[in-house]
């Protein structure tokens, strides 16, 4: 710890003199900030001030700018202030600290807690419409690249398709198991668990069926790729996009969404149905096996009760929705990843922005194809 | 610009003694046996091959990269033998200059340059607001970069924003990861001739590690060349000029620094 630090002042004749002594450092800056303070609180009555550095021991910039703000104390009661017995080195410092701080600080202009409200949700409503515009605009340019490749499918990057296949589908297949499994599982339970109250465990099988194959396995199946692979999309695409590859590939003559974007979306549209049809059979055999050994169903009745509940149709409304949800992830991840800027913070958040959109979006489609086919009596 | 010998060369007290360094990177040693001393207010330029350690030194010596053996001490203590309390008190002493700049990333500019001296000294609002400032000012920078975050801002202005937060302590040692790297060459220029400033306002030692040749002749005191793990030459400029190691042969006289063995000469 540094010598005290000390400020004697006194009054010779009609100079007031400011005796700063000790060590003038950061870690006294409390002790010092209050001796300075007090100094011009009343106007002296004097002509001039003197302060005098001679004995002065330490000097930082800390303590610097408290000198200085007594020679602008003096000068703030139309007294004028000089430093006497300065040690060179600490002179250099106050010339430094005393071009500072010269503007007044900015006025914060306060707003109204109403005001700052309806300015945050005029940002979101622009904002909103922005997206809207760009995810638009985005797919026009995918379906213009979609018809250039229909026109000379030799541009189809067949390689990358496969390749990304393999990373959201393929890959994705014990998670998606494992997680509609245990979704059916406790579909079934919780169906058995209540039913049984008014001996209505059989409908547990109809309940079972319908609600898998039209809405959860699907849902479920967007939304952990939604997760699992629209963040992938869109992380990868920024981070191409910040280091300027989308730009590289610009000038040599290919158009990005051709080579970057149609395969992982082509990936994905092929890849969601796919997983669909794995992930309600998941669900399925887990419903099948509580029922079995919770709600005392073998097999072969849940089997025939299944053939019953469940028809046709109602396989093909969950998967007629899987390639719209697959479509939507897909285009929501890819603009996401376009519109990523130079920083890693603007990749973490649209990569955060990317998730929370295709999962909200997967499920607003799901209530639309919902009132769709409830109109047209499936 | 005129040289300034004012200070350090012999006679100042050592604030940084190398002794028999040995580090590296997985298993694979880097530094073989570095020694090397630093004096009170000298401006030290260590140069040297890209891989050939620099980064690895500079590492060691604030205490980033575990050392293999060998002693390093600061201020004439050994940091090895420091309990937490005293490690911490002399790495406040230090100030770290990034190659990126590190600022944080999720804090403004006036929040950055605050931080050190918020979680370390007991300022007062109204001081810390001045002293963030004055700090700032004295880099080059102007009262409106406050509020800014670090991503508005250009290469230079976070290189300054930068050195602000690590003389924010004022520091007696700064170190310095290719202070010039990115900036063009007046801005590069502007940035020597600030350190230079600051080195005799604030009465610093600065250690840097650059490629910028201009820098070297410019800012530097004492040159300290790294290859191969090893210290090949520690001296002036002259002493750089006249060795005969190869790779300071190329790097002093190769194609680039024909234009300045003019000033040199």
């Amino acid at each position: 710890m540094a010598a005290e630090a000390l400020l004697h002042v006194r009054v010779e004749g009609r100079r007031l003199v400011l005796d700063a002594a000790g060590g003038w450092v950061a870690a006294r800056a409390s002790e010092i900030e209050a001796l300075v303070e007090g100094v011009f609180r009343k106007q002296p009555a004097v002509d001039a001030v003197e302060i005098n550095l001679a004995h002065l021991e330490r000097l930082d910039t800390v303590g610097a700018w408290l000198i200085e703000r007594l020679r602008r104390g003096a000068a703030s009661v139309k007294l004028p202030a000089e430093f006497v017995g300065a040690d060179p080195r600490f002179k250099v410092l106050l010339d430094e600290v005393a071009i500072s701080n010269k503007e007044p600080p900015h006025p914060h202009p306060k707003k109204g807690a109403l005001y700052e409200l309806l300015e945050h949700v005029g940002i979101g409503v622009v904002e909103a419409g922005k997206d809207f515009s760009s995810v638009m605009q985005f797919t026009g340019e995918v379906v213009v690249a979609s018809g250039r490749v229909l026109l000379a499918p030799m541009r189809l990057r067949f390689t990358s398709i496969v390749h990304h296949l393999d990373r959201v589908g393929l890959r994705a297949v014990p998670i998606i198991v494992l997680i509609n499994f245990l979704i059916g599982a406790i579909l079934a339970q919780q169906g058995i668990f209540h039913f049984r109250r008014f001996g209505a465990e059989t409908f547990v099988v109809d309940m079972v069926g319908i609600l898998v194959l039209r809405e959860v396995g699907v849902l479920i199946v967007s939304i952990m790729l939604a997760g699992r692979s629209g963040s992938a999309y869109t992380a990868e695409l920024g981070s191409m996009k910040m280091r300027e590859e989308m730009d590289a590939l610009r000038v040599m003559g290919f158009d990005p969404v051709e080579v970057l974007i149609l395969p992982r979306l082509i990936a994905l549209v092929v890849a969601l149905p796919l997983l669909t049809i794995i992930g309600s059979l998941a669900a399925l055999v887990g419903g099948g096996l509580v029922a079995w050994v919770y709600g005392g169903f073998p097999p072969e009745v849940f089997i025939d009760r299944l053939r019953e509940a469940v028809t046709v149709d109602t396989v093909k409304v969950g998967m007629i929705k899987a390639p719209f949800m697959a479509a939507v992830i897909g285009l929501i991840s890819c603009v996401e990843g376009l519109r990523v800027e130079g920083s890693a913070e603007s990749l973490g958040e649209h990569t955060t922005n990317s998730v929370v959109k295709s999962i909200f979006l997967v499920i607003v489609l799901d209530g639309f194809f919902a009132v769709f086919f409830a109109a047209i009596g499936i | 610009m005129a040289k300034h010998k004012t200070n350090g060369a012999n006679g100042g007290e050592t604030v940084i003694r190398v002794r028999e360094l040995v580090s590296g990177f997985h298993g694979v040693p880097v530094l073989k046996g570095v020694n090397f001393e630093i004096r009170h207010g000298e401006v030290i330029g260590l140069v040297g091959a890209s891989g050939g350690g620099k980064s690895v030194l500079t590492r060691s010596l604030i205490g980033l990269l575990p050392k293999w053996s060998g002693t390093i001490e600061v201020f004439e203590r050994d940091i090895d033998k420091l309990e937490e309390r005293e490690r911490q008190a002399i790495e406040r002493r230090w100030g770290v200059l990034f190659q990126g700049g590190a600022l944080f990333s999720s804090l403004t500019v006036r929040q950055n340059v605050q931080f050190p001296m918020r979680e370390n000294l007991n300022l007062s609002s109204r001081l810390l607001e001045e002293i963030a400032l004055a700090k700032l000012e004295m880099v080059g920078l102007r009262r409106d970069v406050l509020d800014k975050m670090p991503s508005e801002l250009s290469g230079g202005m976070v290189k300054r924003v930068a050195l602000a937060r690590a003389l924010a302590l004022d520091p007696e040692i700064l170190f310095l990861d290719e202070p010039t790297s990115g900036l063009d060459p007046i801005s590069a220029g502007d940035f020597d001739a600030l350190i230079m400033a600051l080195q005799e306002t604030l009465g610093l030692t600065v250690f840097m590690v650059t490629h910028d040749l201009d820098s070297l002749y410019t800012a530097c005191d004492r040159i300290i060349a790294l290859a191969d793990g090893k210290i090949i030459a520690d001296g002036p400029i002259e002493t750089m000029l006249e060795a005969e190691h190869p790779w300071l042969k190329s790097y002093f006289h190769g194609a680039r620094a024909q234009s300045r063995s003019g000033v040199a000469a």
